[in-house]
């Protein structure tokens, strides 16, 4: 009964993936919720919801991988694909920085011709300029992408990039870490076993992550299941991951279309994630597939951070959601829903609070 | 002070609560737990069924000699985009989603300075030609009470000439903040708060049913709102002519008074809202979740926090779109099915004045 196993979960005792299925596919969500929010508390008992002014800079949308859940990439040559010039991108980091930003996301295709160099020069110029500033770049796929263009081991290509200031990695590209989903969604795509391989390398290098997780696609309740425990258990044996960031697919625009998960789906798969990772310290709300007021709504279902301001975000705004938030809505936020607000760093550490 | 324990006792007792335990709810930083005692009053009323309705709205003119400054969809008659359905225009509206399967026009609009009173009986008596099964729910009380003062008649007359002419029931809309000094503020044309009870007491006399609203997160306190749901409970224990509350999150762009939305009014507080209303208004059979104004996630998301009703599929909505609200105009029956199926909920179509249509 999904009420006992709630009993037992609020006591702390661990859950066993079928316990977590019979969660997800029959308890009542304000019930999950409850629990989650339990866990919330214990694990930040200081009432305090936080959120990093950053900037996602997406380099370029030519990619390889074509994803069918991605409304963002194009093929080389079409003529809306891009590439940024290195002076574009201090352009916007200067924004950043002037904005109070603390942190720089670097994200882009699986772009053909570019290798490692192109990287290394590129991120010592931005420690260089912007010494402030936490690069917290490349998602795993990337980094695999790039040690393969320039004939390199993934962790070879880890270790050059660390080497050149790349601070943290994101987890982005994880989708759901099952690979007969990722087989329909993402064909081309690394497999989990690769996303997991960057990932714990870059923890063996000392490098802070976070993991991500997007649902509402073509994945079945036990696929969701699956990715919660793989994320846990890459955690338990020397993982460095300090969120886990779930969001859903937003179907505007891409191969795959059709419908994605509903905001009480989204609710429950946000606090069973809260429930089962209870060993990653911080689960951010994704107010920029939710809208703030779900976003809100999610810190009493188990989400303890709002992510990142955004300066600019452009992928998923691709797939025609276009949520826009400022430093005082996020405040306002927070606040309306009786926490205290802090902006924190990449590492959680935190600059201000209101 | 009441505590939520000494509040969740009472619920749990089937007691009514107090005012100062509707404005304790308000205050409890634990949404879950406001959430779960809602959940706990809907589920012993309504069991795990989930209303809604299949219906069109006719904003039949947006001239209006009111000028409340929160709405974005009044004009003068000389402003730009100012208009005036005739009623062909009305009829085919009518007849249009009659095509669709509705069930129900509801049609509000603008207090027109030169429309005469013959003209309304005429748009009813139009869209009661289109089909009499389609069931008309117009005219707010500020509506009536300005059509009584155009024909002279009294309000009971005027409500008689209406229904003979085809009207079926009232929405709850004009309502606002019933308390004067929140009204002072935002619509001082309007009628009073207690004009509008005493037009609601009228209309429950005539035998109609009608609806109840509650706009909120603007500048009123949770004091207010508390009086505001005090006097609906009061009539409500009185006529029994009420069918359902809904509150309304204030949208702020395009208005004048947007810049006094409460940035602290957000998600958790239209849940809380919707929340305290179920556990309030315990003579209210139905709490409504405005999709249109709150956006689908929080709509579905309120069935969990003690709603039992979606509203319709509308066809067409301005007044909320005027002022920013961003959900879609329409959503299709499917849709609706499929919100309420994915909260775990029974889908349950019904007319307006809630008989059940078809279990889903």
């Amino acid at each position: 009964m999904p009420a006992d196993i709630l009993a037992r979960t609020a006591q702390g005792l661990p859950l066993s993936r079928a316990e977590a299925l019979k969660l997800l596919t029959e308890a009542d969500v304000l019930a999950v919720g409850k629990v989650a929010d339990g866990i919330r508390r214990r694990l930040h008992p200081d009432n305090l919801v936080t959120f990093v002014v950053d900037r996602n800079v997406n380099y370029t949308n030519v990619c390889e991988s074509k994803c069918r859940f991605c409304a963002f990439y194009r093929e080389e040559g079409m003529a809306d694909a891009y590439l940024l010039a290195e002076e574009d991108i201090y352009a916007k980091i200067a924004e950043l920085v002037t904005a109070g930003g603390t942190q720089l996301l670097m994200q882009g295709g699986l772009h053909p011709g570019l290798g490692i160099e192109w990287f290394e020069k590129l991120f010592r110029e931005i420690k260089a300029r912007f010494p402030s500033v936490q690069n917290h770049s490349l998602s795993p796929a990337e980094i695999t992408h790039i040690a393969q263009v320039s004939g390199l081991a993934v962790p070879e290509a880890l270790r050059r990039l660390k080497e050149a200031s790349l601070d943290s990695v994101p987890g982005g590209g994880a989708e759901i870490l099952v690979d007969s989903v990722r087989q329909e969604i993402s064909p081309k795509k690394i497999g989990w076993e690769g996303w997991a391989a960057v990932m714990r390398e870059a923890a063996r290098l000392g490098m802070s992550t976070t993991a991500t997780m997007m649902f509402g696609s073509r994945e079945k309740p036990a696929d969701i299941v699956e990715h919660l425990f793989r994320v846990r258990e890459l955690q338990d044996h020397g993982g460095s991951f300090t969120a886990f960031i779930p969001w859903t697919f937003q179907p505007g625009n891409t191969e795959l279309g059709g419908k994605t998960a509903t905001g009480v789906e989204y609710l429950k798969v946000l606090a069973l994630s809260r429930i089962v990772l209870d060993n990653i310290a911080n689960v951010q709300a994704s107010w920029v597939t939710q809208g703030a007021k779900m976003a809100q709504v999610a810190l009493f279902f188990g989400a303890n951070d709002l992510g990142g301001t955004m300066l600019e975000e452009n992928v998923v705004a691709a797939a025609g959601c276009r949520f826009r938030m400022s430093l005082e809505e996020m405040v306002g936020l927070i606040k309306g829903a009786g926490f205290h607000a802090a902006q924190r760093t990449t590492l959680y550490r935190t600059v201000r609070e209101w | 002070m009441s505590s939520l324990d000494a509040i969740a006792e009472k619920v749990r007792a089937g007691e009514r609560i107090s005012d100062d335990d509707a404005l304790a709810l308000y205050r409890s930083r634990d949404l879950l737990a406001v959430g779960e005692l809602a959940a706990l009053v809907n589920e012993r009323r309504n069991g795990r069924r989930v209303f809604f309705n299949v219906n069109r709205h006719i904003n039949h003119t947006n001239i209006c000699v009111n000028r409340c400054r929160f709405c974005a969809f009044s004009r003068t008659a000389d402003e730009p985009g100012a208009y005036c359905y005739d009623l062909d225009e009305i009829r085919n509206r009518a007849a249009e989603a009659l095509a669709q399967g509705a069930t129900e026009i509801h049609m509000v609009g603008g207090l027109h300075p030169d429309l005469p009173f013959e003209f309304y009986l005429d748009m009813l008596r139009t869209v009661r030609s289109v089909s009499p099964w389609l069931h008309i729910k117009a005219f707010t009380a500020v509506e009536i009470d300005y059509l009584a003062r155009l024909t002279g008649l009294s309000v009971a007359e005027t409500l008689a000439e209406l229904k003979e002419a085809g009207l079926g029931s009232l929405p709850g809309g004009g309502a606002e903040i019933l308390r004067r000094e929140v009204r002072d503020q935002l619509c001082p044309e309007k009628i009073s708060g207690e004009r509008w009870l005493e037009v609601m007491a009228e209309v429950h006399g005539a035998g109609l049913k009608s609806n109840a609203t509650m706009l909120y997160g603007h500048i009123e306190s949770y004091e207010d709102r508390v009086d505001h749901m005090r006097r609906l409970r009061e009539l409500q224990d009185a006529t029994r002519g009420f069918q359902v509350f809904i509150p309304l999150a204030f949208q702020a762009e395009n208005n004048p008074l947007g810049h006094l939305k409460n940035p602290l009014s957000g998600g958790v507080d239209d849940l809380k809202t919707l929340a305290v209303a179920r556990i309030y208004l315990d003579n209210f059979a139905n709490i409504k979740a405005y999709w249109v104004m709150l956006g689908e996630k929080i709509a579905q998301t309120a069935l969990c926090f003690g709603v039992n009703d979606l509203d319709g599929t509308v066809v067409e909505e301005k007044i909320g779109h005027d002022a920013g609200a961003s959900s879609p105009q329409a959503m299709g029956r499917d849709d609706i099915v499929a919100l309420i199926r994915t909260a775990g909920r029974i889908p349950v179509e019904r007319d307006t004045l809630y008989n059940e249509l078809r279990v889903y």
